[in-house]
This record gives structure tokens, sequence and C-alpha cells, in this order.
């Protein structure tokens, strides 16, 4: 569901997440579109096509054989200087998974959505938040869309993220594979003339490229100490991107008359008892069974993880803070620690506060799975359950138990 | 915080980027028979770690980079260079 309030002056247009997102790219004028297909995210990269056959997407565009040589082009045009799009989704991702850690430790500025999808093996092309999970830890800048709208404003902050000076990181704009990419919702279209004045503060000269008239190596071959260097200013940029995400939320409602809660959108959280925790479209459903809740007297809240990597970690623990019980809703596995991949997150932030309480995971959606309002409605049940102190597993699984 | 690198990633000026003396690794190092050499330049242009440098009448490694891979000595058409083995002097 679209949280993020149109003004109604603005272009609004009946259009799927691929189209929102393709929108988002054409406004941002890149200088190279890298494509190679895969579901769900295919359909993006044809609108992309038609913008440029029609005349208004001004974009070298290269095709390839493969993801890898995909985001390795995108990397190459950033490196020069201009700006690159690409996008991918699942087992495309894990293709071009060295070239993912390579444009991140190069700190490479490129931006690429992910239509986000289950992981074969078992055999499946359906919906699911694995394949992000698989390369959260890649150094790259990941923010996560609820809705059409979110998808498309987040690519337009994405350009900013990454190409500011103090960031110079890639990033990832991930939003769930046919429950978005798929779904066409109203969307608001942002003038040409606004986008160029959003995104006026980065760009060339900002940032090293390659160049003859100032030549620089890029790609060293760095050992030891130096390499800890960059290892340091990477770490340090990725809190930089958090703070940046929270301060470009106010100018990007100064901008477009949307605001969405920079790297946490807090809902109903000022005097609920318990917190769910999730990220991307399920949280819809999530808020129409807290609304639904509500009525019923259970004071819960959710907090909406938009920016999942670097973690909003101090956000989260100010959410967490004071509540009775956390139930956490993750649509992925994380096999290591027998649950879900945000509860591994929401646990380490709980180590945070002074206090403890219980949290409780809930896994569902995978492969498609459906996660229906009152399966969200049990599991917000359960948590405040679980603050009464009654007893249960610590991960859930919707539909299995 | 005391920073090596004015850059964040792992950039540089391409000159101080020849700060590996690679010359350490070497086992070989190619000699040039100066009167053989046709000054084709076939070494320079093979040479993966351009370090041939062109002396005006012939072409000889820089010791300081060469590895001492011996490409230049397969290479060379007329033979003009021999790989010697290094006797750690």
């Amino acid at each position: 569901m679209t949280t993020g309030a149109l003004r109604p002056a603005a272009d609004v247009r009946v259009m799927d997440g691929n189209k929102a997102a393709a929108w988002a790219v054409l406004l941002c004028r890149p200088d190279l579109l890298a494509s190679y297909p895969i579901s769900p995210q295919t359909p993006l990269l044809e609108q992309l096509y038609k913008f440029r056959a029609e005349g208004r997407l001004d974009a070298e565009t290269v095709e390839v054989e493969g993801e890898n040589s995909a985001l390795s082009a995108a990397v190459g045009a950033v490196t020069a200087g201009g700006r690159a799009f690409t996008a991918t989704s699942s087992m495309g991702l894990m293709f071009m998974y060295d070239a993912y850690l390579y444009a991140s430790g190069q700190r490479v500025p490129v931006v690429m959505s992910v239509a986000t999808r289950e992981q074969c093996a078992p055999h499946t092309v359906s919906s699911g938040q694995q394949d992000i999970m698989m390369v959260k830890e890649g150094g790259w800048v990941q923010l996560v869309a609820e809705s059409c709208q979110e998808i498309l404003d987040s690519i337009l902050v994405a350009y900013r993220l990454a190409e500011d000076p103090n960031v110079q990181l890639p990033v990832n704009v991930c939003y769930d594979g046919y429950y978005l990419s798929h779904l066409s919702e109203p969307v608001g279209v942002p003038t040409q003339e606004a986008v160029d004045r959003f995104l006026a503060a980065v760009g060339v000269g900002k940032r090293p490229v390659l160049s003859t008239e100032a030549p620089l190596s890029f790609g060293a071959f760095v050992l030891g100490e130096l390499y800890a260097e960059y290892r340091y200013k990477h770490c340090q940029a990725m809190q930089r991107a958090l703070d940046l995400a929270e301060s470009l939320d106010g100018e990007f409602q100064a901008a477009f008359g949307r605001a969405w809660g920079g790297s946490i959108e807090a809902y109903r959280t000022e005097d609920a008892e318990v917190l769910l925790v999730g990220t991307g479209s399920a949280c819809g459903t999530l808020k129409v069974a807290i609304d639904h809740l509500r009525q019923e007297g259970v004071r819960a809240g959710l907090a909406r993880i938009r920016m999942f990597r670097p973690f909003p970690r101090r956000r989260l623990a100010e959410l967490m803070r004071g509540r009775r019980a956390v139930g956490v809703l993750d649509r992925s596995v994380c096999f290591g620690w027998n649950s879900g991949h945000l509860y591994v997150d929401v646990r380490a932030t709980a180590a945070d506060l002074e206090a403890r309480m219980p949290l409780v995971n809930f896994i569902g959606g995978l492969a498609g799975a459906d996660i229906r309002r009152e399966m969200l409605e049990d599991a917000v049940r359960t948590t405040v359950a679980r603050g009464r102190g009654e007893p249960g597993p610590e991960v859930v699984w919707l539909g299995l138990e | 915080m005391r920073f090596r690198s004015p850059f964040e990633g792992a950039w540089a000026d391409p000159d101080a980027l020849l700060v590996i003396r690679t010359g350490d690794w070497r086992l070989e190092r190619p000699v040039v028979r100066e009167a053989r050499c046709s000054h084709c330049g076939l070494c320079w242009l093979w040479c993966p770690n351009n370090c041939i440098r062109d002396r005006g009448t012939h072409f000889a490694a820089d010791l300081t980079y060469c590895k001492g891979c011996g490409l230049c000595a397969r290479v060379c058409p007329a033979a003009a260079i021999v790989m010697r083995e290094e006797d750690g002097a």
C-alpha cells in the first residue's frame, strides 16, 4: 500500500513496480544502461528500451551475455565519470557476485535495482527476499521499498546517496518480485526539472574518474595496511550513508512532497506495547493487520526497515526500547541461525538495550506463499502473548505450524 | 586517523603506483647482447610488466621492475636476449 501522500498536482499514472523503476531511471538521465533479462526484473529493462526507442532516454545500451558483464559494464561507465544503471534478480545477482564485491570495494557509485526473488534450489522463480539477503554483507547500500511509488522515489534517492562525495558507494533498490514488480498502483511521476534540481548536488567533478587529462590508476593492487585503510574508509562511508539517508528524507519531501521516514518508517509506534519489524511489501499487509487489531485494543506498531544495509541500529534500538515484546517478519531463511535474516539483526540490536524483552521471529512468504492479513494478525497476537510471558518457539513458520 | 591514500577507494596516482619493486621477485634476469639487437621493439611490445626501456641503439629491461619472466627472450627474433640465473649478489 502506498503510504506517501500524493500531491494533487503530481502527474499520477497507474503502473507496476518495474515501470515505476524505469520512470525513475529515465528521470535520472543515465549515460549507460547495461542489461541482461531475468524474471521478474525483465519488464523494467523492456520499458527502458522502449523509452530509448521513443527517443526519450539518451543512454548508451549494452546488451551483455550475462549478469556479471552487465554489472561490470556499469562499473566501467561509472568509473569513466558516467551515471549507470542495471537491474537483476535472484540467480542473476548470484552470477554477478564477484563484480558486486568489486563495485563496492572499489567504491563505484552504481545503482542497481533488484526485483527480489527466491533462490534455487528447490527450483522456483517466485517472490522472496533470499537473493538480497545472500549479498547483504557485500558492502552495498540496500534500500527496500514497500510500494511502487516508493520504488520510483528510492531510485532518485539512490543516486543522491551513491554519488555523494562522502559516500561513493553502490546502491541496491530492492522491491518484492511480482508483489511489487508486477503490481499496478497509482504512482506520482515528478517533473524532470524537479529531479534535475534534486540530483544537482551530485555528479561528475565530485569524485575521481578516469580521464586522459588527469590520469589515475583504478583497481590497483593493495597490501596490508593500505588495504585495511580502504576497508576502514568503506565502513565509515556506510555509516555516513545511514546519516545521509535520514537527512535526505527531509530534502526529498521539500522537493517532491513525500516523506518516507529515512532509514525506518515508524508506523503507529508512539503508544505501542509490542513492536513488529519487517521490510518490503508484506509490511503493507502488516499495517492493515495492526490497524484491525488496534480496533480491538491491541497496541501494536511497526518498524519498517527501509534501509537494510547499512543497518539502522540506533534508530531501531530507540523504537524497540520499552516494548513488551518484538516480533520480526522474515521472507528469507538464515540457515546458520535457524531463523530469518532480519531476525538476526534485530536480536543483535536488542543487545544495545538495557532491558531484555521477548523476541519472536515469523518466517513466511517464501517462494510467493501467501502472507494473509489473518496470518499477520495471529503473528501480532503471538507477539503480545510472548510479552505477557507465554512460552512458545522462538521461530514460527507461518503456514507450517 | 592517519591515512596513506587521499582516495576513498583503491584509486592511485599512476606514478605512485611504481612503489612495489617487483624486480625483487626475479630468479633470472634478461641479458641483452647489444650487438645482436636489431632494435625491432618486439620485447618492448610483449613485456607484460611494461619495463623494457629503449636505450637508443637497443632495448633493455629496467631491472628495478623486471620480474624475470623471460618472455622478452622468447619473442626476440634475433636471439639477442638470454636469461641468466640471479646469483643473489
